[in-house]
């Protein structure tokens, strides 16, 4: 049976556009690098992994490409488009207006 | 447009895809493995905790292929699927179908007629503002005719209509090379087809004026009369036809769609042209008038406007207008109001029938997703994703539903033919809205909101079935423990809900059914059998005075007489049993009066006439046939007359005349007859009068004939002897008294609703009893192991009959009870259309509880020999 993610819904596809600015990755390795840069806080489970993947392939936010690792296997690569960095744009400004929102109905509340 | 072809070109290359996404996660795995190795687990353990992690790869690569997947792709899938679990068990199917178009079926079509009838807008311009108008009777409150004078006033004085309009009946003799054929016409005032907004095919509308006294004789055919009487020929503007030998100009055909449903099926339209007698007097009323209210009158604003015109007259003509009031209400409640109750009832019939049928097709599909759970469970393991197994649901009720609508909209349309075709045409005349009858996008519409609530019902009722917890426990073998008992209790419930609304509808047949058979044995208080009756038209140029009607009228009887079998012959005005009216106001001499109208029926009958019906004469005597050519003039009166007039008196000898007790009006009591049924079956007794017939002279009368041999072969004979003595009259509607009373439009209502009704419960007896059957048959089934250890331990065979029959009682009980409660209420609701029979009327109620009782014990009796035939042995080794 599948886990349930530990993210916020609609942060997943974020987070993997995100993590492909910096490099074209395959699957395990946008896992691993989610993990690692948030010090292991959020674990991408599998099986939402690649069904966002596929989901970003179809919306043409990602291009994929299969090549060989530096250990010599084969995997499939994913690219962020240019269409994909808009995208990214548009959602991280969304997460932060929301997150702001939430901020604000946290701190405040004797006067609300 | 790139997303798609993207989506298209990974839908054209899905097995590549699939492989991809094969590698692609085995990749990751391993580099999971590798690194958990690295952190210095073992190989082995490394690799099965990297599986683990994983989760269940099919369901995975289900989702996978689900995000980038087409829809449709997944629903033709499951469609298919679907198809072939269906056609995998076809007897289910087939049975689920059929009970599904059954209750489709059957609403379908009698929303058809009450869409026809009480939704679409009648026929003619603005529908909505045309009213039918009349005068009322105030001391009754019911609506009776217009007369002609006060007509005029009305239209001179009301500032509510921006036009009124009167018709009334009016039968012809028609001269063709065959003789002379009755036809049906109707007298209308100018105004009439452009107050309903009905224009002429061919030709022209009256003009203003033409319906006046003195001017020309001119007729606007109806279609239908223009194709009998001219096979449709355009030229037959401006030609003339003979009607009861006066020459007509045609000015006009009617279109083919113009109906009037008070009129009947009228070949011909001739403008009013008041003719002196009747036309011409205040209190003779025989009009109907229709009017177009003004754009911001209502109906209410016309009625008390039209009642104070109606009380200024009354004010001005004391005599004749004492009490005479106004009438006003929508044409579209004049034409089809009397249809709605009845047209209600049968769409309440129809759509229990409906609920019973859903119910039943929902507990097969119940029962069925129950020994499916274990298919469920192992999809589900295998990676079916749980909207995949509910959309599994959603497709076959769909399919079931639309399998079953569109058979039910088939046999809807066919059902629709058949009862249209079983209307006589005498009623269908009545019925206008038949025509319209059909599949329209009302019906359609109405089909497909029907289909949507059932679809609805069948996909969430087995998913109430599939808790994701249970799934474990249906792969385990055997598994009807809590779910077994759940089961048994939902379809307890239904079974009882289905049981209920059963009772409803057979106690709704019932009392229609003893109502109809109420109303054919209502007291008329004469002998209608071996009774033929036959209606002579005498026309007028033929027939100009009193003396040529007489002897004519002499000779029928005459030569009626003395054919071999009749027993006695009589005439009168107005057939017994077709209604009340054609009264007269009548004023006793040596009474005060201060102008009140005492109403009675008045009957023209000869001196046979009262003794062939076979009527019992109270007191007094019978006038004779002599005696009614004297200048003595006497009168039989009824038995309500001499109740409400004379009470506690002996009426024999008293004298009354008319409201101004003209000397040539006073008649003088010789009789008491019983109450003859004058009025339909079901209306009220009314004081009545009969006088001579050869004292008056009238036109149309009605011949009927006691005979000792067949009735209906009769008819013919009277017929040809009628037309022996003068080819030149006119017969029209030749029917035995039997036929005349089932045939009325009251008795064919009454009929039809219980003939419509009667099937409905006929086919929910059936289907509650098979769902009653099912659910016992299920229960037993699911407890074969636990009787097996019953009987093991030595529990005798009786005590399992018993067992299961409590069962089946228990629900028949609460069902039947239920349905007893609610029948009571249904009843009361529907009691306008009962006659001589309460809404909780024991017998029905008690006959449908045995009914309904004694089938479902039946239908339980075999589950609970199956039960008690259990083999203990073979039922504990079966698991």
């Amino acid at each position: 049976m599948a886990k349930k993610p530990d993210l916020l819904p609609g942060t997943l596809d974020m987070l993997i556009l995100k993590t492909l600015t910096r490099a074209p990755l395959h699957g395990y390795g946008i896992a691993l690098s989610i993990k690692r840069i948030s010090d292991e806080v959020l674990t991408v489970e599998e099986g939402s992994l690649y069904p966002a993947l596929q989901r970003l392939l179809v919306q043409g936010w990602v291009k994929a490409e299969w090549k060989m690792t530096e250990t010599n296997r084969r995997a499939r690569y994913y690219t962020l488009t240019d269409e994909g960095r808009k995208q990214l744009g548009l959602e991280v400004s969304e997460f932060e207006r929301m997150i702001a929102a939430i901020g604000r109905v946290l701190q405040d509340p004797q006067e609300a | 447009m790139s997303k798609l072809l993207l989506r298209l070109a990974l839908l054209l290359r899905r097995d590549r895809f699939r492989s991809e996404l094969d590698e692609e996660m085995v990749f990751h795995r391993a580099e999971r493995q590798r690194e958990l190795e690295a952190a210095g687990m073992s190989a082995k353990q490394a690799r099965k905790t990297a599986a683990l992690e994983f989760g269940n790869l099919e369901q995975l690569k289900e989702r996978s292929t689900e995000a980038i997947g087409f829809r449709f792709e997944t629903v033709l899938q499951d469609l298919r699927f679907a198809t072939r679990q269906l056609r995998r068990n076809p007897g289910f199917a087939a049975t689920a179908i059929f009970i599904l178009a059954l209750g489709i079926g059957a609403s379908v079509a009698i929303f058809a007629f009450v869409d026809a009838a009480l939704i679409q807008p009648l026929p003619y311009r603005d529908p909505a503002r045309l009213v039918d108008v009349t005068e009322s009777i105030q001391s009754y409150d019911v609506r009776a005719n217009l007369s002609y004078p006060d007509y005029l006033d009305w239209k001179r004085r009301n500032t509510v209509f921006s036009s009124l309009d009167v018709y009334n009946g009016n039968g012809f003799l028609m001269n063709t090379p065959d003789g002379p054929k009755p036809m049906s016409g109707v007298r209308v005032s100018d105004g009439f087809f452009k107050t309903l907004g009905v224009t002429p095919v061919l030709g022209r509308d009256f003009r203003p004026g033409e319906d006046l006294p003195g001017t020309a004789d001119i007729v606007i055919l109806s279609y239908r009369g223009w194709k009998q009487i001219s096979g449709g020929r355009a030229d037959v503007i401006g030609t003339k036809v003979t009607l009861n030998g006066t020459p007509y100009t045609i000015i006009g055909v009617l279109p083919e769609s113009f109906d009037f449903a008070p009129t009947g099926g009228a070949q011909f339209w001739t403008p009013f042209h008041a003719q002196p007698g009747c036309d011409l007097n205040r209190s003779c009323h025989n009009l109907n008038g229709i009017a177009r209210l003004k754009d911001d009158i209502t109906v209410a604003a016309a009625l008390s406007q039209m009642q104070s015109v109606a009380a200024q007259l009354e004010r001005e003509y004391p005599g004749s207008n004492r009490g005479q009031g106004a009438f006003v209400e929508s044409l579209a409640e004049g034409l089809v109001g009397d249809y709605r109750p009845i047209l209600l009832t049968l769409l309440a019939g129809a759509a229990l029938l409906l609920v019973i049928a859903c119910i039943n097709v929902a507990s097969l599909l119940l029962v069925r997703s129950e020994s499916r759970r274990r298919e469920f469970a192992l999809r589900g393991a295998l990676g079916a994703s749980r909207t995949r197994l509910i959309r599994q649901f959603v497709a076959e009720g769909s399919l079931l539903t639309a399998l079953g609508a569109l058979l039910g909209v088939g046999a809807a349309y066919a059902s629709m033919r058949l009862l249209r075709g079983l209307v006589p045409i005498n009623m269908a005349w009545r019925m206008p809205f038949l025509r319209t009858v059909g599949l329209n996008s009302h019906v359609l519409a109405f089909a497909g909101v029907v289909a949507t609530i059932a679809l609805c019902l069948f996909a969430v009722s087995p998913m109430l079935r599939l808790p994701a917890a249970s799934m474990r426990e249906g792969l385990q073998e055997g598994g009807h423990g809590s779910a077994g008992r759940l089961w048994r209790r939902l379809g307890a419930n239904l079974v009882t809900a289905e049981l209920a609304v059963a009772v409803v509808l057979l106690c709704g047949a019932g009392l229609l059914g003893k109502s109809f058979y109420r109303l054919l044995h209502v007291e008329v208080n004469f002998h209608p059998d071996h009774l033929a009756m036959i209606r002579v038209f005498l026309p007028k140029p033929l027939y100009p005075n009193d003396q040529t009607v007489i002897t004519l009228q002499q000779q029928i009887l005459a030569r009626v007489r003395a054919l071999p079998g009749v027993q006695s012959a009589g005439m009168t005005t107005v057939a017994p049993l077709s209604y009340n009216g054609n009264t007269d106001w009548i004023r006793f001499v040596g009474r005060p009066y201060n102008g009140e109208h005492n109403e009675v029926n008045e009957r023209d009958v000869t001196a046979d006439f009262i003794p062939t019906l076979q009527a019992r004469l109270l007191r007094g005597r019978l006038f004779t046939d002599s005696e009614s050519l004297n200048v003595h003039k006497v009168v039989v009166i009824n038995q309500k007359l001499a109740d409400i007039y004379y009470p506690g008196q002996n009426p024999i000898g008293q004298h009354f005349g008319d409201d101004g007790l003209s000397p040539d009006s006073i008649k003088e009591v010789i009789g008491v007859v019983d109450n003859i049924k004058e009025g339909a079956l079901d209306s009220e007794m009314m004081p009545a009068v009969y006088y001579p017939l050869f004292q008056s002279e009238d036109h149309l009368v009605t011949l009927i004939v006691r005979t000792s041999q067949s009735e209906s072969s009769l008819l013919p004979t009277l017929a040809t002897i009628i037309h022996s003595i003068d080819p030149g009259l006119g017969i029209v509607d030749p029917s035995t008294m039997e036929e005349y009373m089932r045939s009325s439009p009251t008795a064919y209502l009454h009929q039809s609703s219980a003939w419509l009704v009667g099937g409905f419960a006929s086919v929910a007896l059936l289907l509650a009893v098979v769902g009653l059957y099912g659910v016992i048959a299920y229960s037993v089934a699911q407890r074969t192991r636990e009787i097996g250890v019953r009987m093991a331990l030595g529990a005798p065979r009786g005590s399992v009959y018993a067992m299961v029959l409590k069962e089946a009682g228990w629900l028949t009980a609460i069902g039947i009870s239920l349905g007893l409660i609610a029948s009571v209420g249904a009843a009361t609701l529907m009691r306008g259309l009962l006659f001589g029979t309460a809404a909780w009327d024991a017998g029905t109620l008690a006959s449908v509880a045995l009914v309904l009782g004694g089938a479902a014990m039946l239908a339980s009796y075999l589950p609970a020999r199956r039960a008690a035939s259990v083999n203990p042995v073979q039922a504990l080794r079966a698991e």
